[in-house]
C-alpha cells in the first residue's frame, strides 16, 4: 500500500535496461543515417534527424510497445538494405525481396494483414472469442511492422533509382495511404492497450482496410506505387514535417469517426453487448479528437509556413489549404459542443461521423475534384 | 422593460455564449466551401461563358469570385473575433482568479454537495493525518494550502492551473492570426478604392502608361503580386491581380534577370527551376546578386521575393512558309518573335500571325505500355520503379495563332524536328480552335532526303487542275497493256481517272467518300472504293513522275519507300482540307529567351501570425494535456472527507480519484 502514497517517481528513474537499449539502438541508427547519408540531406533535415533520435527514444518509454516494433522494423529493413546491396536489379532476384520485403512485396503484405486482421476481429467480436481478438492484434501489429518496412525500404529504393530521384516516401497519394493506414492502426492499438478492450476493432480496422482497398486499386489499376521524382515545389525539408503531423490528424479524425460509429450502434442496441460502455466510447473519441486536433494545428501552422516560402504566401486560400481549415473548424466545433452539457452524447458521435466524410474530402476528394497549387497529389 | 442596458447585456450574453461559437465555427467552415468549388479569381470572361449574363451578375454581386476577400465573408470573421474577444473578456476575470485561488471558501456543505466525494473514519489525531495527505498530495503534482477551521483543518489542493492559461493562449491566438491576416490584407485598397481613389485597370496597355489612379506607390506596407522578367530585361513593378483587372505596384528597386535555368531529372520531368537575378536600387547601383529557387527565395528591403513560374520571353523564330493556297509557289521565310505578331498577306485573305510560345522540348511518351510481366513481382503490383524508357524528347515545337480579318483564329503547335511513326518519318503539326481542346495532330511525309519538298511538290501536282489531263493519260496507258492503247478501255480508265483526281483535289478522301455515297449503290460502296483507291494512288504515283520532270529532278523509284510517300502524302493532302490554315510554318532555327514569373510579396502580418499560430499551438496542448483538478480534504477528529472536481470529467479524471480514495483509506487506516 505504500506504493499508492509515494510520489511516482521521476521518469528517468522508471526506465527499465530495455528502455536504455531501445534509446541506445535509436541514437545509433540516427547517427548511422546521419554519417551515411548526410550529403543527401541539407542542414534542416539534419537538424530533423537528430531531433528525431530523442522523440524517438522519448515516445518509445511512453508506449512501450513502440520500442520492439522500432527494433523490428529497423532490424528488417536493415536487412532488405543489405540484400539490395546497392543493385535494384536484386528486387526481382533475392527471394526475401522478392517476395517479402521490398517495399512493393512489404506494402502487399501489409495490406493482406490488414484485410485478414479486420474479418478476425469481426469474428473474436461476434463470437465473443478473446483469442481470436489477440489474433487479431498480432495481425495488426504485423501489418504496421511490414508497412513501416515497406516505407523504409521505399525510401532506400528511390535513391537507387537515382541519387536525384530520392526523398522520403510522403510524396505522394500512394505513400500517405501507406502512411495513414499505418498512423490510425497504431493510435488504434494504442487505446487498444489503454482501455484493455479489443472490440472497437472490427469498427477501426473497416476505415483502415477502406483505405487498403484504395491502395490496392491504386496499385493494379492506375500503377500509382511507381516511385517518381519530386516536383520542385516538394523539395523542401518541411514536407518531412508538415506530411507526417497532417497524417496523424487524419489517422486520428477517422479513428474517432469509426468510434462515433461504434457509439451510435451500441446506443442503439447493436452489438451493445460487445462492445465496451458508451462512456468508454466517448471518452476515446474525445483523446482522439484532441490529438488529432492538436497535430491538425500544427501541421497547418507548418503548412502555411512552408507556403510562405515556397508560394510566396502563408495563406493562399487554395483548396486544400482552405479544406484544411473547414477539418480543422469542423472538430474545433466538435470540441466546443463537447462543453456544452445538452449537446453530447449521439450528437458528437455524429459529429464525429460526418467528420469523417469532411477529412475525406479533404485529403482525397479535393486532389480528385478540385485543382489548385497542392495539384501534384492529383489521381 | 428593455433598456439599452439589458440589450447590451444580451448582445454580451448572445457573442459569448458556446452555442454562438458553434454557430460560428459551422458557417465559417460551410462558407469557406464556395471558394474551393468555384474556382477563384478567374477572368471574368470565362464566368460569363459559364453561368450567363444573368447568373453572372448576382453571383458578382454576391462576391463569389473572390469570396475570401467579400465583405460579408469577413463579415463572418469579424464576428468570430468579437465573440472570442468578449468570451475572452467575459472569461478572464474569472479564470485568472481561479488559476490564482485554492477555492478555500468551500463550505461543509458545498463539500457534501460534490459529486466526486469520500469519506473515511480514523482514530490517530487529525493533524498527523494532514500532514500525511499533504505530503501524498504533492507528490501527486498538487499545490496544497492548509487552512485551520474550527474543529478541524481543511487542506485545499490543486493542480494543471496552466490549463486556464492555454484557454487564453489559444483563444487570443485566433484574434492574433486575424488581426495578422488583416494586415496583409487588401483592406486599405479597398477602402481607397471605396472612396475613389483608386481605380482597378482593366485596359492591356503597357505598364509605364498605366495612370497613377491605378498604381500603388513603394511604400505600400502589404501586397502581393508578380512579374514575368525576359532574360537580359528588369523590372520595377509587380501586377496585382484584383477582380477583373490589375494593379500597378511599384518598388523600391529594380530587380534584372541575367539568366532562368530549368534543371531536368532523367526521365524529363522539371527538377529545379532557377533565376540569376541582380537587384538595382533607383540610382541604377547593383546592390545585390542572388540565385532564386522554388523553396529558396530572396528576402531584399522587407520584400520577398520567390519563383513562382516560368515562360519564354521572346524567343526569336526563324520560319519556312509554305503557302497551302498556290501550292507551286516556292516557300517564303517569315521571322518571328514570341508573344509578338506578324502581318500575313495570303491569296485567301489578309491574317495575323501571333507568336504564343516556344518550347525547347517536349517530352513524349512514344510507345505503347509494357504488357504486364509475368513474374512474382506482378503479383505485387509490379516493380516500384517506373519504365520510363519510352519517354523521348522529341524537340522544339512553337505555337502561333492565326488571325484573320474577322477576328477568328486557330491556334497550332509545330514541331521542329521531323517525328519517326511507324517506322516513317513526318513532320507534325497540331491545329486546335479553342484553347480548352487538345490540339490534332496532322502528319505531311517527309521523303528519302528528310525533306518536305517532295510532298509539296507532289501535292502541287496534284491539286493543279492543267495537269490533270496528263496524270489522267501516263495512269491509263501505263495501267493497260499496250495492245489496249487507243482502245474504249483506256478512255474509260482516263475518264475515272480525272474524275477521281477532280475529286480529291476538291475536298480529299471526304469528296470522295460522298460521291460514292450518292452514286453508288450501297452493296457496292466498298468494291467501288477500293478501286478508287486504287485508281487514286497509282495515279498520285504519276503526278510525282510528271512534278519530278517538271522540277527536273530523276523519276521516283518504283519500291515500298515510293509507295508509302504517296499514300502518306494522300492522307495529308486529304487533312489539309480541313487544316484550316493557309500556310504552314515550318521552324528553322531559334534563338530562345526564357522568362521568369517572379513573385514579390510585403506581408508585416507574417509575423504577427507566426507569433499567434505558436501561443494556438501551446494553449491547444495547454487545454488538452493539462488537466485542471482540484483536491479538498476537510478533516475533522475522526472524520475525513475527500472531495474532487475538474472542469473536465474524463476517464482519466475518475481513474485519479480512485486512487485518492484508495490513499485517503490507505492513510486512515
Ligand atoms: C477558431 C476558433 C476557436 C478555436 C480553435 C477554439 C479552440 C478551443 C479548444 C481547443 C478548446 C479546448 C476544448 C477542450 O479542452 O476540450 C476550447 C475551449 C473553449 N473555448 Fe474555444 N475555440 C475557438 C473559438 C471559441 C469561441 C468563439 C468561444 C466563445 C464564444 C470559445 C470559448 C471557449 C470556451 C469557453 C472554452 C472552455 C475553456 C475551458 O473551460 O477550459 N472558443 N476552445
Amino acid at each position: 500500500m505504500e506504493l499508492v502514497l509515494n510520489p511516482p517517481a521521476p521518469l528517468l528513474k522508471r526506465l527499465s535496461w530495455f528502455d536504455w537499449l531501445f534509446a541506445v539502438i535509436a541514437a545509433a541508427g540516427g547517427l548511422y543515417a546521419l554519417a551515411h547519408y548526410n550529403e543527401y540531406m541539407d542542414v534542416y533535415e539534419k537538424g530533423i534527424l537528430l531531433a528525431t533520435i530523442p522523440a524517438l527514444a522519448i515516445f518509445g518509454w511512453y508506449w512501450k510497445p513502440f520500442r520492439t516494433l522500432f527494433i523490428v522494423v529497423g532490424a528488417v529493413s536493415l536487412f532488405a538494405l543489405g540484400q539490395y546491396d546497392g543493385n535494384l536489379a536484386r528486387m526481382e532476384e533475392a527471394f526475401f525481396l522478392k517476395y517479402l520485403i521490398s517495399s512493393q512485396a512489404a506494402i502487399m503484405w501489409m495490406c493482406a494483414l490488414f484485410g485478414l486482421a479486420t474479418l478476425t476481429y469481426w469474428g473474436g467480436m461476434l463470437g465473443r472469442s478473446g483469442f481470436a481478438l489477440k489474433t487479431a492484434t498480432g495481425l495488426t501489429w504485423s501489418a504496421v511492422a511490414l508497412g513501416w518496412v515497406g516505407l523504409m525500404v521505399r525510401w532506400y529504393e528511390s535513391y537507387l533509382i537515382g541519387p536525384d530521384v530520392g526523398h522520403i516516401p510522403v510524396s505522394n497519394l500512394y505513400e500517405v495511404f501507406v502512411l495513414f493506414c499505418l498512423i490510425t492502426a497504431m493510435m488504434y492499438l494504442y487505446y487498444e492497450a489503454r482501455y484493455q478492450t479489443r472490440q472497437l476493432g472490427a469498427l477501426v480496422l473497416v476505415v483502415i482496410s477502406a483505405a487498403v482497398g484504395f491502395i490496392l486499386w491504386y496499385t493494379f489499376d492506375r500503377g500509382a506505387h511507381e516511385i517518381q521524382p519530386l516536383v520542385p515545389a516538394l523539395k523542401s525539408w518541411w514536407m518531412k514535417l508538415h506530411v507526417p503531423a497532417n497524417f496523424i490528424g487524419y489517422g486520428s479524425f477517422s479513428l474517432s469517426a469509426m468510434l462515433g460509429a461504434g457509439y451510435l450502434l451500441a446506443r442503439r442496441g447493436i452489438l451493445a453487448s460487445r462492445l465496451p460502455s458508451l462512456d468508454i466510447i466517448d471518452d476515446m473519441m474525445y483523446k482522439a479528437i484532441a490529438i488529432g486536433f492538436g497535430f491538425f494545428t500544427i501541421a497547418t501552422i507548418l503548412g502555411a509556413m512552408w507556403a510562405a516560402e515556397a508560394w510566396g504566401g502563408y495563406w493562399s486560400w487554395d483548396p486544400k489549404e482552405t479544406w484544411a481549415l473547414i477539418v480543422w473548424l469542423n472538430y474545433a466545433a466538435w470540441l466546443h459542443i463537447r462543453l456544452v452539457k445538452g449537446l453530447r452524447g449521439p450528437m458528437l458521435a455524429w459529429w464525429a461521423v460526418i467528420g469523417l466524410f469532411v477529412t475525406t474530402f479533404a485529403f482525397l476528394g479535393v486532389n480528385m475534384f478540385l485543382s489548385g497549387l497542392h495539384s501534384y497529389g492529383s489521381l | 422593460m428593455t433598456t439599452p442596458h439589458s440589450f447590451g447585456k444580451s448582445l454580451f450574453e448572445l457573442l459569448s455564449s458556446m452555442r454562438f461559437a458553434i454557430s460560428l465555427l459551422s458557417i465559417l467552415a460551410i462558407a469557406s466551401v464556395i471558394g474551393t468549388v468555384l474556382k477563384q479569381a478567374e477572368p471574368y470572361a470565362n464566368y460569363l461563358f459559364q453561368f450567363g449574363p444573368f447568373w453572372f451578375e448576382a453571383f458578382r454581386k454576391l462576391g463569389l469570385y473572390d469570396v475570401y476577400h467579400a465583405a460579408w465573408f469577413l463579415v463572418i470573421l469579424l464576428f468570430l473575433v468579437v465573440s472570442i474577444s468578449v468570451c475572452i473578456w467575459r472569461n478572464a476575470p474569472g479564470f485568472a482568479r481561479e488559476m490564482k485561488s485554492f477555492r478555500e471558501h468551500v463550505t461543509d456543505r458545498s463539500l457534501a454537495a460534490f459529486k466526486h466525494k469520500h469519506a473515511a473514519e480514523f482514530t490517530h489525531a487529525p493533524e498527523a493525518l494532514a500532514d500525511q495527505a499533504q505530503h501524498y498530495l504533492e507528490g501527486q503534482g498538487y499545490t496544497v494550502r492548509r487552512l485551520t477551521r474550527d474543529d478541524g483543518l481543511l487542506l485545499a489542493a490543486k493542480a494543471g492551473s496552466w490549463n486556464r492559461l492555454g484557454y487564453f493562449l489559444a483563444h487570443s491566438a485566433i484574434v492574433l492570426i486575424c488581426i495578422g491576416g488583416l494586415m496583409d490584407g487588401n483592406l486599405i485598397f479597398k477602402a481607397q478604392q471605396l472612396l475613389g481613389y483608386k481605380k482597378i485597370e482593366t485596359r492591356d496597355i503597357p505598364q509605364s502608361e498605366v495612370p497613377p489612379i491605378s498604381r500603388l506607390t513603394p511604400d505600400n506596407p502589404s501586397f502581393r503580386g508578380s512579374v514575368q522578367i525576359p532574360e537580359g530585361s528588369s523590372a520595377d513593378v509587380v501586377f496585382l491581380n484584383v477582380a477583373d483587372g490589375y494593379l500597378v505596384q511599384d518598388l523600391p528597386f529594380t530587380i534584372a534577370l541575367k539568366q532562368f535555368r530549368i534543371e531536368h531529372y532523367s526521365t524529363g520531368q522539371p527538377k529545379n527551376f532557377e533565376s540569376d537575378v541582380e537587384v538595382f536600387d533607383h540610382t541604377g547601383k547593383k546592390v545585390r546578386k542572388a540565385t532564386i529557387a522554388v523553396n529558396h527565395p530572396l528576402i531584399h528591403d522587407g520584400i520577398a521575393i520567390y519563383q513562382a513560374s516560368f515562360a519564354d520571353g521572346g524567343t526569336r523564330l526563324d520560319i519556312r512558309g509554305w503557302n497551302l493556297f498556290a501550292p507551286t509557289a516556292s516557300p517564303f521565310p517569315v521571322e518571328g518573335t514570341v508573344h509578338q505578331n506578324t502581318r500575313l498577306t495570303s491569296p485567301a485573305g489578309d491574317y495575323t500571325l501571333e507568336f504564343v510560345d516556344f518550347r525547347p522540348f517536349n517530352i513524349e511518351n512514344m510507345g505503347e505500355e509494357d504488357a504486364p510481366k509475368n513474374n512474382a513481382m506482378s503479383v505485387f503490383g509490379g516493380s516500384p520503379v517506373a519504365s520510363d524508357k519510352h519517354m523521348r524528347n522529341v524537340g522544339p515545337s512553337f505555337q502561333y495563332k492565326l488571325r484573320d480579318t474577322r477576328g477568328q483564329a486557330r491556334e497550332f503547335s509545330n514541331y521542329m524536328l521531323p517525328l519517326e511513326l511507324d517506322g516513317r518519318w513526318y513532320m507534325l503539326s497540331g491545329v486546335r480552335e479553342t484553347p480548352n481542346e487538345s490540339f490534332r495532330y496532322m502528319r505531311m511525309p517527309l521523303d528519302p532526303d528528310g525533306s518536305l519538298d517532295t510532298f509539296m511538290r507532289l501535292r502541287g501536282a496534284l491539286l493543279n487542275p492543267e495537269l490533270r489531263p496528263e496524270i489522267a493519260s501516263r495512269f491509263a496507258r501505263e495501267t493497260l497493256p499496250k495492245s489496249a492503247w487507243g482502245s474504249d478501255t483506256e478512255d474509260k480508265l482516263k475518264f475515272s481517272a480525272s474524275q477521281v483526281l477532280a475529286l480529291f483535289a476538291d475536298g480529299g478522301f471526304t469528296a470522295l467518300g460522298r460521291f460514292i455515297e450518292e452514286k453508288v449503290p450501297a452493296a457496292e460502296r466498298d468494291k467501288a472504293a477500293a478501286t478508287y483507291l486504287r485508281i487514286l494512288e497509282l495515279s498520285t504515283f504519276e503526278a510525282l513522275h510528271i512534278a519530278n520532270r517538271d522540277a527536273k529532278l530523276p523519276p521516283p523509284a518504283s519500291d515500298d519507300a515510293t509507295g508509302w510517300l504517296v499514300r502518306d502524302s494522300l492522307n495529308s493532302i486529304s487533312d489539309l482540307f480541313v487544316y484550316g490554315s493557309p500556310i504552314y510554318l515550318q521552324l528553322l532555327q531559334f534563338d530562345e529567351v526564357k522568362a521568369s514569373g517572379l513573385q514579390l510579396t510585403r506581408s508585416p502580418g507574417k509575423s504577427v501570425v507566426y507569433f499567434g499560430s505558436l501561443l494556438l499551438t501551446l494553449g491547444v496542448f495547454f487545454m488538452f494535456y493539462v488537466r485542471e483538478r482540484r483536491v479538498w480534504l476537510r478533516v475533522r477528529p475522526g472524520h475525513a472527507l475527500l472531495a474532487m472536481s475538474s472542469n473536465k470529467h474524463t476517464i482519466d479524471f475518475e481513474k485519479e480519484f480512485a486512487q485518492h480514495v484508495h490513499a485517503l483509506d490507505t492513510l486512515a487506516r
